[in-house]
């Protein structure tokens, strides 16, 4: 490490910049394809019950029409066997009259055209028998269970141990239903070749992608390909393989020419995942002096009924703080609701809204400043599993946020800050999430005119992965950017993991780098042997800047000395992975949100004013591309602690707000400017680069700094999100 | 929800526009040419012709390129852009106008394309991102996108650019508030938006000729 990064140029703009301010970036729904025709799904009306009939003629002598599928017609799909949760695709697709959410697919019109097929949808008329359908978790709390994968309770210490402490606290937090969202709708294309198949997807995983498709269709892996480099964001969206893409991958095979499908922005509500709502209880208690003696978390999520979904709500409350008696449970409820999935910050998220609202309450209950107490009950090693951390900077981010924003400048009584007719407050939170380093492959090709190609099957929903691995082998090689092209997003390339936790620039960059080590060690070697013909020879270390080795006195391009080694290209590929510094350290990467805001004493408006969010991510590797991620993370947690909700009619178990006029996200004048720090110390076990990731922690905590400082101006403390003005009358 | 479906007899029998279009559009054809009625008279002709007489001629300009199409009058300026000029830059985030992703220029304001039926265009002069660069030469909004990184996915850029344009055009983009303000239009789940503002306050302060 240390030596490995030369800071080559500045700061790295975005290496796909340019493609996607032009209109040129083509995303999975935007390939032209000759005899392209156009899929649409009708979704049931019902939540739960049967199709008793479902008449098509009229659809199927629509204008344009090639075919209509149900469940009466639906071509086989082989990798749909068994019963019970059916593998990659979830909920199976018109395998039977049984309906188990309201949007549930139950036709598939493919038309020539667009509007031909929407119209042709339009006239598909179901028949169903409806039975009592259950959407809402907080009147199904009784029918709460442990998973049946995965761990439900945990427990170290001794139980419930808070009851017993000098000063505690026992609160309701609750979730809501929040869905990604991304701008870019579900969208795929489908072309099959005899047994070939190529598909143009959103996807956050192109070779997950390919696994699914060949496991479904029941071809080989090597005959389904995933083209995916740009995908229009994912949030966890696009994390799994959907019925939608396998309809698309169905009907394409079906009527035997390349079939677009792209879901309507309400089939995004229900179609793709979302973040479950969510119910917990934490009890959290400490001494008079302020030391953590006992926190109890307990989550019960919704489900659905077909297929269980986990996510690690009560995981923070495991390993944050220094508490010697923490015990956890985490229960699901299936619901007649569509099956949820990873949302930023996943679980986690949900759950550090209720510990980091608990710590506030707990704060203000023993007259103690929020950031003092998080700092006496610091962890300095995992009190999950004992381990020293592999880097921990959580401290520096508290300081330094804390100096930012002015946080002990504040008046800490709760109503005591007032400007005009608004009251301010100032509010902080923590977040965290595991570290990790997905295995991946990556190859590099050093060409006869100097210039490298980088290549592994990585996704970039946003973040700018390539942008970044660009930075990772300019850095290695001494390169200058623009002679760097890194490809990702195809299946055909050395296999990366899927973006999601956060993994991707720490996986994906350790294979960059390890390749473009490979790569410099033969052109060292090369040195070494004397073929760049310097007069003096030979050298213990060489340098490599813009393009060239040299010695100090003289210097070689790469070009010239790949031409001297006979050699038209050096072409390598290196796997990645972790080692045993798993087994030895905790890996974690840690967050610091602070947020000042002002509510309206008589409205409950809410006006955002100024966000400070910390990270302790390891070295920064692009450090513009880094920023971008860490405000966006901020924003979605505006949109997750004052507006975003998905309400249900539940006497129909239908969602009634799914567009965006009535689901409200955070717009431009919702955003104030926003500071990002990072600790930038580099992270001496985790990779090469030292880099740990950021996506999550970006999110996971920051609602609770909003509801948090909610509190510091009003007095009043909100513990169902999202924070309405109508909660602060 | 009705517990019983029409029988197929009864479906379609409602007396809608489409249908006496079908049936007058079949007895045009008949007049015009029988062979093709004749041949066309397949369980679906009826549709097929409907379908024909639908459509209607469009002239209009893209980019500076002048386009004569024959286009149905329900397809909406997004996807005729989109599906049959072969211009995906515009993006499709909702069909609602809700989002502002298909945001274009019509005669140089600044309009949802998916609010807007392709044939009430007849005649305008319509930009869209594509058009918006000199060949190479980026449009000086392009180059603050790409400096202030004011966007991560790039699904809704297109649409903050056409927008962010309109809004310095339109004497909107006076300061960061105002700015705020005039591009809350088009949503950005990825949260670019501080950048997007920094990005259109230099090019505005910047006087560039837009």
């Amino acid at each position: 490490m240390g030596n490995y990064f030369f800071e080559t140029e500045g700061p790295i703009d975005r290496v796909d910049g340019k493609q996607k301010v032009t209109g040129q970036a083509l995303y999975a729904g935007e390939y032209p394809l000759e005899k392209l025709c156009y899929g649409v799904l009708v979704g049931s009306s019902i939540a739960r019950g049967n199709i008793t009939a479902i008449a098509t003629k009229e659809a199927e002598n629509a204008a344009g029409v090639l075919a209509v599928i149900t469940h009466l017609n639906r071509p086989a799909i082989p990798g749909y066997t068994g019963e019970g949760d059916s593998g990659p695709a979830g909920m199976k697709l018109m395998s039977s009259p049984a309906i188990y959410f309201a949007g549930q697919p139950v036709a598939l019109v493919i038309a020539d055209t667009f509007e031909r097929a929407q119209h042709a949808a339009s006239l598909v008329k179901v028949a169903y028998k409806t039975t009592e359908s259950s959407t809402d978790l907080s009147t199904q709390l009784s029918k709460a269970a442990a998973p049946r994968r995965g761990k439900s309770e945990y427990s170290r210490g001794e139980k419930n141990a808070y009851k017993k402490a000098a000063v505690w606290i026992e609160e309701d937090y609750v979730i809501p239903h929040e869905v990604h969202n991304p701008m870019e709708l579900g969208s795929i294309t489908a072309v099959w070749n005899g047994d070939q198949l190529t598909v143009y997807d959103k996807t956050q995983g192109v070779k997950a992608s390919q696994r699914s498709y060949a496991q479904l269709f029941g071809v080989p892996q090597d005959n389904v390909r995933v083209v995916a480099p740009f995908v229009g964001g994912g949030f966890g969206m696009a994390l799994r393989t959907w019925p939608y893409e396998v309809a698309a991958v169905m009907g394409a095979r079906k009527v035997g020419q390349p079939l677009k499908l792209m879901l309507s922005r309400s089939q995004m509500f229900t179609l793709v995942g979302y973040r479950p709502h969510t119910i917990q209880q934490v009890g959290i208690g400490a001494t008079r002096d302020g030391i953590l003696t006992g926190i109890s978390h307990d989550a019960t999520a919704a489900t659905a009924s077909y297929e269980e979904f986990t996510e690690g709500v009560v995981r923070m409350t495991q390993f944050m703080y220094s508490c010697a008696n923490v015990d956890t449970r985490y229960r699901l409820v299936p619901l007649d609701v569509s099956v949820p999935t990873w949302m930023r910050g996943p679980g986690e998220a949900t759950g550090a809204f209720a510990l980091e609202s608990a710590l506030d309450e707990l704060a203000y209950k023993l007259d103690m400043d929020a950031l003092d107490l998080r700092k006496k009950n610091y962890a300095y090693t995992d009190p999950e599993s004992g381990l020293p951390y592999s880097s921990k900077f959580l401290m520096d981010c508290y300081d330094q946020g804390a100096e930012k924003i002015g946080w002990y400048k504040r008046n800490r009584q709760p109503r005591s800050m007032k400007n005009g007719e608004w009251l301010e407050g100032y509010g902080m939170s923590s977040g965290v999430f595991g570290a990790h380093r997905p295995a991946a492959t990556a190859r590099a090709v050093l060409a006869a005119d100097g210039s490298l190609l980088v290549q592994s099957a990585a996704s970039d929903i946003g973040p700018g992965t390539g942008t970044a691995m660009v930075k990772i082998a300019a850095d290695v090689l001494g390169l200058p950017y623009d002679k760097v092209r890194f490809e990702l997003g195809d299946s055909r390339l050395p296999p990366a993991p899927t973006q999601g936790g956060s993994g991707t620039n720490s996986g994906v960059g350790a294979a960059v780098h390890d390749v473009c080590t490979a790569v410099k060690e033969k052109l060292i070697l090369a040195m070494n042997e004397g073929k760049a013909g310097f007069s003096k020879q030979p050298q213990q270390e060489w340098l490599f800047e813009k393009g060239r080795i040299g010695n100090g006195a003289e210097s070689i391009s790469f070009s010239d000395l790949l031409k001297n080694m006979g050699q038209s290209a050096i072409d390598l590929t290196r796997d990645s992975k972790s080692g045993e510094e798993r087994q030895k350290y905790a890996f974690y990467s840690f967050s610091v949100h602070f947020t000042r805001l002002w509510v309206h004493a008589r409205t409950g408006v809410v006006r955002i004013k100024q966000i400070v969010t910390v990270a302790d991510a390891g070295k920064i590797v692009s450090e513009k591309t880094a920023r971008s991620q860490m405000v966006g993370g901020a924003i979605g947690g505006i949109g997750m602690a004052l507006m975003e909700e998905a309400v249900f009619d539940h006497r129909f178990g239908r969602m009634v707000n799914n567009n965006f006029a009535d689901y409200h996200i955070p717009v431009n004048a919702d955003v104030p400017d926003i500071d990002t720090i990072f600790i930038n110390k580099p992270d001496p076990y985790i990779n090469p680069m030292g880099a740990k990731g950021m996506g999550e922690i970006a999110l996971i905590g920051y609602a609770a700094s909003v509801t948090n400082a909610i509190y510091h101006a009003t007095g009043k403390r909100i513990r169902e999100l999202p924070v309405t003005p109508d909660k602060l009358l | 929800m009705s517990k019983t479906l029409p029988t197929s007899d009864e479906q379609g029998k409602g007396a809608s526009r489409r249908d006496f279009l079908k049936w007058s559009g079949a007895a045009v054809a008949v007049s015009l040419t029988p062979s093709v009625v004749t041949r066309a008279a397949g369980e679906r002709a009826d549709e097929t012709i409907a379908g024909f007489f639908e459509k209607m001629p469009l002239k209009l300009e893209v980019n500076g390129k002048l386009h004569q199409l024959q286009v149905e009058p329900r397809t909406t300026l997004l996807d005729l852009l989109r599906e049959q000029i072969g211009l995906t830059g515009t993006k499709k985030g909702c069909d609602q106008g809700q989002c502002g992703a298909c945001t274009v220029h019509v005669n140089g304001r600044r309009i949802n394309s998916c609010l807007s039926l392709a044939v009430m265009n007849e005649g305008q002069k319509i930009t869209t991102i594509e058009g918006l660069a000199k060949g190479d030469e980026l449009h000086p909004l392009q180059e603050a996108f790409i400096k202030h990184d004011a966007f991560q996915c790039g699904y809704c850029t297109p649409g903050q650019i056409m927008s962010g344009v309109a809004c310095i055009n339109e004497g909107h983009a006076g300061s960061a508030d105002e700015i705020r303000e005039f591009m809350s239009g088009n949503l950005c789940r990825c949260g670019a938006y501080p950048h997007i503002v920094d990005a259109i306050l230099e090019t505005k302060k910047g006087g560039n000729n837009l």
